[in-house]
């Protein structure tokens, strides 16, 4: 338990990266954890990158992950991943959401969407790439998808699994959304 | 308990604990949170959003000096707009304890400057405690009140957006009842006529030497001893990167009461360490305090000036070591925030960037992006307020000077209640000609959703009266006629407008009056405006020539590849501008 783990959800603005942090943070906590988590508000928000910082262990001082120490990166969209590789700890994995969201450069037709990310970071680092929107709406509701990753972000970390999610999911989703975030999340665990 | 908060909840809870009964601010990342957590304490502490960071400093200065505990919160720049109330109450000292929350932003994540208000707090003589987590945010707000009565003296409590928006665990305490006093004139103390505030200023000097003795002996400053090769002052977040840094291969003066800086206690720490390390962020504050006390150490000549710090940072600049990562042979594009989907600014934006030969000054709001491709439509942004005064000054030097152009000025209707009002009450009065543009989206954006004057309710949920705009246009001295109201999202109301104001050659507003597409609507938003988020927009392919013509409004809505322009219905609010903008009729809005 000493050692300091590091996770990074990466994504849009927008795309709701707070519930899946929350019920992350509050889990860790609940199984005996320092935690801290760390994301950034403001003009970002309206469509920019946005970034939630999430570090537990024994003790933890910074509530940023540096680069090269992230053990899994989830990223909601593809480029995202892309740009927040060099925050990736050697060995750690990437978990992609395997969805895109054109900038503002692209749609005005200033520059391109690079092709073929999640098959050159295959490559370069561990990925685990799925269309977590799809499942979320197989399961019922595309807006599942956060709860979808957090189930894949929580199996790829290890070592999380005597933390009982499905009463954080209880304590931190609305009623008559909890049957559904709880099939998201064993259905993102179990890819 | 224990509770996950950010160190913005936990000034919130630390206020409450620490027996505080009022709290004004202004709204501004990364300070709102604090003001916005008040409520839940509303049986305990009264809260309130004012109109600007001046309004919120007095009003809580009036409470202190009627004998509560108080406290105002800003961002580092409405700190600028509060310098006036706060360097003279520095002089008169509190009744009730009284705490200035300023938030610095370093790394500029959601602001025009980055200004180290460390050196505020020195100029200006206030105490100042520098929380480091979200548990010594809690702690130190909830001591910042006693403190301050103690010493006479108002609290700076200096936070970063790090501070503010990471969250930690926090052990939450009590709250602490303070007695209120009757009231007592104290006329001497407060009036600061200059035969009194010459001698306030003279006490101001002993009250400081008072406290800073205190800092040399107190619970905010704290030594860890290690070993003793490396020796580290520090305060703020930045303690933890060299906590990270150094582990226990260095020793620490963890800093938490920082003005004013204990002497003894940093002579003494550095007399026992090999060599001394300062780790701070923005300007050498600490630094050249140690330095003027005659100790040699290292801080920014390894460590940078601006920008947000963090442990790879520090560890590079002190250890020379830089971590191993994976790299990728592809090229990432910029993602720069863009105007939302249905953003009612976009449809006046949109209309504005098609005029020519116009001088368009700006404000301080999400309509900053305005400015940005591919509308284009601001060319300045400066600080809160500024566009209608700047925008004054330009037209009056353009028409000397023989020039043509035509001055707009864009500002929001929380900035303008800030201090736009001021400016276009001094463009009115000396007869000045520049177009005012007041965009009133029913909220203030930006910063999440805060109620402001114009919005019908307070920050504790309760009706208020609404400033009608128009009514104070005229009320400053616009005519009548030249005052007008429209719908930003139909652009030939726009354009209209437009045609009408801009040739004239005396002070004229337009005001935009459609609801921000992310507000939470009020019952008043409804019935004012029924068609909110009622269709969505779909262009038919057949009828598409693929001229992206609607792209060029910047809607985020819109996906535009090589082949083909979609709307994306998770995105799409129906504002209707592409389809107004299209030439071939090819965009349709339907029923949601």
């Amino acid at each position: 338990m000493s050692e300091v783990k590091n996770i990074l959800l990466v994504g849009v603005g927008g795309q709701g990266t707070i519930l899946a942090s929350k019920i992350l943070t509050s889990g860790l906590m609940k199984a005996g954890y320092d935690v801290k988590m760390s994301e950034i508000h403001g003009m970002s928000q309206r469509g920019g990158s946005v970034s939630t910082q999430v570090r537990y262990g024994e003790k933890v001082y910074s509530p940023i992950v540096g680069k090269g120490s992230a053990d899994v990166i989830v990223a909601f969209e593809e480029m995202e991943a892309l740009r927040w590789l060099d925050h990736l700890k050697i060995g750690g994995t990437m978990v992609i959401n395997d969805h895109q969201i054109q900038p503002v450069p692209v749609n005005l037709g200033n520059a391109e969407y690079p092709e073929g990310i999640i098959e050159n970071l295959s490559k370069i680092c561990d990925v685990h790439a799925f269309k977590a929107a799809e499942i979320a709406t197989e399961l019922g509701n595309p807006k599942a998808m956060n709860i979808v990753l957090l189930g894949a972000l929580v199996k790829n970390m290890g070592g999380l699994d005597e933390i009982d999610w499905d009463a954080e999911i209880e304590a931190n989703v609305k009623p008559k959304f909890v049957e559904l975030n709880k099939k998201a999340f064993h259905a993102g665990y179990e890819l | 308990m224990k509770v996950i908060m950010s160190g913005n909840e936990a000034t919130a809870r630390g206020a409450y604990e620490g027996g505080a009964r009022f709290a004004s601010a202004y709204p501004g990342t990364p300070s709102t949170e604090i003001l916005e957590n008040m409520p839940q304490y509303g049986e305990s502490v009264y809260s309130e959003w004012a109109p600007n960071e001046k309004v919120a400093t007095e009003a809580a200065i009036g409470a202190s000096i009627a004998g509560v505990r108080s406290f105002c919160a800003m961002k580092h720049v409405g700190m600028n707009v509060a310098a006036d109330p706060i360097y003279t109450f520095a002089y008169t000292g509190v009744t009730g304890g009284f705490v200035m929350v300023v938030a610095d932003d370093p790394g500029q994540h959601s602001s025009q400057n980055e200004q180290d208000n460390r050196n505020t707090a020195k100029s200006a003589r206030l105490l100042m405690l520098e929380p480091s987590d979200s548990q010594e945010s809690k702690d130190f707000m909830k001591k910042a009140f006693a403190l301050s009565e103690r010493f006479d003296m108002p609290v700076l409590f200096h936070v970063t957006t790090r501070t503010c928006h990471s969250k930690g665990i926090v052990e939450l305490g009590e709250r602490e009842e303070a007695d209120v006093p009757d009231y007592e004139p104290k006329i001497r103390k407060y009036v600061t006529a200059p035969a009194n505030a010459k001698v306030l200023r003279a006490t101001l000097e002993d009250r400081v030497a008072a406290a800073r003795e205190f800092s040399n002996n107190c619970e905010f400053n704290r030594v860890e001893m290690h070993s003793t090769k490396i020796g580290v002052i520090t305060s703020g977040v930045s303690y933890q990167y060299a906590r990270e840094t150094f582990g226990e291969d260095a020793s620490y003066l963890k800093l938490g009461l920082t003005f004013p800086l204990p002497d003894d206690l940093i002579k003494d720490f550095c007399s026992k360490v090999d060599k001394v390390y300062i780790v701070e962020e923005m300007d050498p504050y600490i630094e050249e305090h140690v330095k003027m006390l005659g100790i040699e150490c290292t801080g920014k000549d390894v460590i940078p000036r601006y920008d947000e710090l963090n442990t790879d940072i520090v560890r590079k600049a002190f250890l020379g070591v830089e971590p191993e990562t994976y790299k990728s042979d592809l090229q990432t594009v910029v993602r720069p925030p863009a105007l939302c989907a249905g953003c009612p600014h976009r449809g006046f934006f949109y209309a504005l960037s098609k005029r020519k030969n116009l001088m368009i000054t700006g404000d301080i709001g999400c309509y900053t992006l305005g400015s940005s491709a591919p509308l284009g439509a601001m060319h300045t942004t400066i600080c809160m307020g500024a566009s209608i005064s700047q925008g004054h000054g330009a037209s009056i030097a353009l028409k000397d000077a023989g020039k043509d152009t035509k001055v707009v000025s864009v500002i929001g209707d929380s900035t303008f209640f800030h201090t736009g009002v001021n400016s276009l009450m001094d463009e009115v009065y000396n007869s000045g000609h520049n177009l005012t543009v007041i965009l009133d989206n029913r909220i203030t954006g930006m910063t999440g959703h805060q109620q402001n004057p114009g919005t019908g309710y307070t920050l504790m949920g309760k009706e208020a009266p609404e400033v009608d705009i128009p009514a104070l246009c005229k009320a400053i001295g616009v005519k009548d006629e030249n005052i007008i109201t429209v719908n930003p999202n139909h652009l030939d109301e726009v354009n209209d407008a437009l045609d009408k104001l801009l040739p004239k050659d005396e002070p004229c507003v337009l005001i935009t009056r459609w609801p921000c597409v992310l507000k939470k609507f009020s019952k008043q938003d409804i019935d004012e405006f029924p068609t909110l988020h009622k269709t969505q927009c779909v262009i038919d392919q057949d009828k598409c020539k693929n001229c992206k013509m609607c792209v060029k409004t910047g809607c985020p809505a819109l996906i535009s590849t090589k082949e083909k322009v979609v709307v994306d219905y998770t995105s799409c609010n129906g504002c209707t501008v592409c389809k107004q903008v299209c030439p071939f009729k090819a965009i349709e809005e339907v029923t949601r």
